[in-house]
């Protein structure tokens, strides 16, 4: 019950760190290098508001999202809207887009380095006893998990059952006849884009209430971000969300029943089978 | 990334002209520092390598420079990232020794790195005094690379440190014999897990808890229910910054009962007391120094107004005594001459804010090996060759 509970808490974590890159890689078709980097900065952003104005990292979240909605939009529209316009096709953007965020995962690592140095940063937040089912967990893993279940709820809902939602999942499923039936690929691509900043700035900010983090750490998240994007399928929330459940219970398991040195090579292993089994991911649809 | 700090003359050199002479006081000592400024590495050094090297060249400095000869030197600091990678440590190390042509360098950060770098810089013969690198291979390399200096202590030193700490306190009655011993899966983790096995079974301890984890793994929630399952009496993790903090944190919170925890290295980070606060209180882990010493406290005042962080209670001080035995070499040699100042570095006895330092074949034997948080200072209480603070105590509990 114990490894069923601490691996779904794990899991909202996955899917905090993973949930922005899903929609950034399968809608902007911008596999983005600095995610981390985002998600960090995200973490750093919440501390800042924290210790400085005392704003809990919870409220900051509304400071926090728009504020990277806005910053994401721009880098979008001034550093990736000429390689979308410029690539002939989807490999040739991804390319160009992954070129593209490496330096900006330079220039954002670089701008944490020069304000917050290069100093391990955390802070006291929530770090209470939380009971469940006789076990204590950490209060603010649980509350990052309920934001988590509410973010990845909240976006279900706007993808599945609005308007604009459906046109986000009609350009990630095949831009060019999504501009045949009127709507407006660029600026859904960009919307995407930054709504995935957004969310990964978000979970940083949660993350950051129970993470040791420095400026240097980004790459890990993309790596476990695009692990988790990749095993769900691109563009899918829902895969992302199941990816980050099997992900975060079976590292736990893994580590509480095995050994936890075992961690790394069950996420490898998971994913090596989701890809051999599936290897357009979980809800990922076939090309054709 | 880049950078070069260029620290201005202008000013001192126009004074200079008065008393020294202007020929002499245009002449300056240039010294080169390679360390991470970013990479997984980049945390610490901010903590424990960088600030010491400022204040340092900032003092000396603000002295005049340094005495070599009948001239005054004053420093000229080169700094280069290496972005905690090995091979672009060593590119920079040829960069300082060839392009820039520095006088002097101050030692890399980490135990990979000054021993991915220590042939380069062997082979340009300067004297690489190492203060943050705690490895079994100490004596060997020193053999190896006849210019290099081991400050920090052993692997084994620090695991028996750890070891006879646990043994006191069980002969105090503090704890039992059971113990769960954890540790990261990298050459540092192991090591200190091959020497502090053996000991604990030894001193007649009895393992009933054992797991290693990755690097920078963060979600420790399993390692220590598992460990509670196990009921022990010591808690013992070799762990890295990221992990010590998560380990703590879940100890916390999960009410871990043991009457010694252990971790480190981190615990000695001024940012894991801020962190912790009361919680912190009889921790105990990997470093700690003499706070009673004046040296020492006086040592921490001025770390504290020129970096505006207070130092590690670690490899802090060794880091900065590190740079005053270049400083005291330098000087009783009287030249800039590599060779002249590595054989200085071996003969002399040299004063310093972790006391005496005199290298045995060029390895330093004294060093605080175990620290215990007690009212917001983490004191030694064990160590091998010099005094220890205070005797540990029993943790009580984590609120």
């Amino acid at each position: 019950m114990q490894i069923l509970v601490t691996g779904i808490l794990l899991s909202g974590t996955y899917a905090l760190i993973a949930l922005g890159l899903t929609l950034q890689y399968g809608v902007a078709r911008i596999m983005n290098i600095a995610n981390g980097e985002t998600l960090v900065a995200g973490c750093f952003i919440a501390f800042w508001l924290y210790v400085s104005f005392t704003i809990n990292p919870i409220l900051g979240l509304f400071v926090i999202a728009p504020l990277a909605f806005v910053l994401n939009w721009l880098i979008y529209e001034v550093a990736l809207r000429p390689l979308v316009r410029r690539a002939k096709n989807r490999g040739q953007l991804e390319v160009d887009s992954i070129l593209a965020t490496f330096g900006l995962m330079f220039l954002l690592q670089g701008l944490m380095l020069l304000a917050f140095g290069g100093e391990y940063v955390n802070y006291q937040f929530l770090a209470e006893r939380f009971m469940l089912f006789g076990s204590a967990y950490g209060l603010n893993r649980v509350v990052a998990f309920c934001a988590a279940v509410v973010i990845a709820g909240a976006l279900y809902f706007f993808l599945y059952h609005t308007r604009q939602g459906t046109a986000v999942r009609a350009v990630a499923a095949d831009p060019a006849s999504a501009n045949l039936v009127a709507i407006d690929v660029a600026k859904t691509s960009a919307m995407a884009f930054a709504l995935g900043g957004a969310l990964t700035a978000c979970g940083g900010a949660l993350l950051s209430t129970f993470y040791t983090f420095n400026a240097a750490m980004g790459i890990a998240f993309t790596m476990k971000a695009l692990i988790i994007v990749i095993m769900g399928g691109v563009g899918d929330v829902r895969g992302a969300v199941l990816a980050a459940l099997m992900l975060g219970v079976a590292e736990t398991a893994v580590a509480s029943l095995i050994d936890p040195g075992l961690t790394i090579a069950a996420t490898y292993a998971l994913f090596i089978l989701v890809l051999l089994v599936r290897p357009q991911g979980l809800f990922g649809r076939r090309t054709t | 990334m880049q950078r070069r700090t260029f620290v201005t003359l202008a000013v001192s050199a126009a004074l200079l002209s008065f008393t020294s002479g202007f020929a002499y006081a245009q002449e300056v000592v240039k010294i080169g520092a390679s360390a991470p400024k970013t990479g997984p590495l980049a945390g610490g050094a901010a903590v424990t390598h960088w600030p010491n090297v400022k204040m340092w060249v900032d003092e000396v400095n603000a002295r005049g420079g340094l005495k070599i000869g009948d001239t005054q030197q004053k420093i000229e600091l080169v700094e280069y990232d290496d972005q905690t990678n090995p091979e672009n440590a060593i590119q920079n190390i040829q960069r300082l020794a060839t392009v820039d042509k520095v006088d002097f360098i101050v030692t890399p950060y980490s135990t990979g790195i000054n021993v991915a770098t220590a042939p380069m810089i062997a082979q340009h013969g300067y004297p690489h005094i190492t203060t943050s690198a705690a490895t079994d291979g100490v004596e060997e390399f020193a053999k190896r690379w006849n210019n290099s200096f081991w400050m920090l202590g052993t692997a084994t030193q620090l695991a028996k440190g750890a070891v006879e700490t646990l043994v006191k306190l069980r002969d105090k009655g503090d704890i039992g014999n059971k113990v769960a011993l954890v540790n990261v899966t990298d050459a540092f983790g192991m090591e200190l897990l091959g020497a502090a096995k053996p000991a604990l079974t030894d001193a007649g301890f009895e393992l009933v808890y054992e797991a290693s984890f990755p690097l920078g793994t963060q979600d420790l929630a399993p390692v220590i229910s598992s460990a509670k399952a196990a009921s022990p009496d010591a808690f013992v993790a070799f762990s890295y910054p990221g992990e010590t903090f998560a380990l703590t944190e879940q100890a916390q919170i999960q009410g871990l009962d043991v009457g010694a925890f252990y971790v480190g290295v981190g615990t000695a980070f001024p940012s894991f007391a801020a962190r912790f606060g009361k919680a912190a209180e009889g921790i105990i882990g990997i470093g700690g120094v003499n706070t009673d010493d004046p040296k020492v406290k006086d040592y921490m005042e001025r770390h504290q107004a020129s970096a505006g962080q207070g130092p590690d209670f670690w490899a802090s001080a060794t880091t900065y005594a590190g740079l005053q035995v270049l400083e005291q070499a330098i000087e009783q040699a009287g030249t800039k001459d590599r060779a002249a100042v590595v054989q200085a570095i071996k003969d002399g006895t040299f004063d310093t804010v972790i006391g005496q330092v005199k290298f045995q074949n060029n390895v330093n034997p004294n060093v605080w090996t175990v620290g215990q948080w007690r009212d917001g200072a983490f004191v030694a209480v064990a160590a091998d060759g010099i005094e220890i603070s205070q005797e540990p105590v029993k943790k009580q509990g984590w609120e």
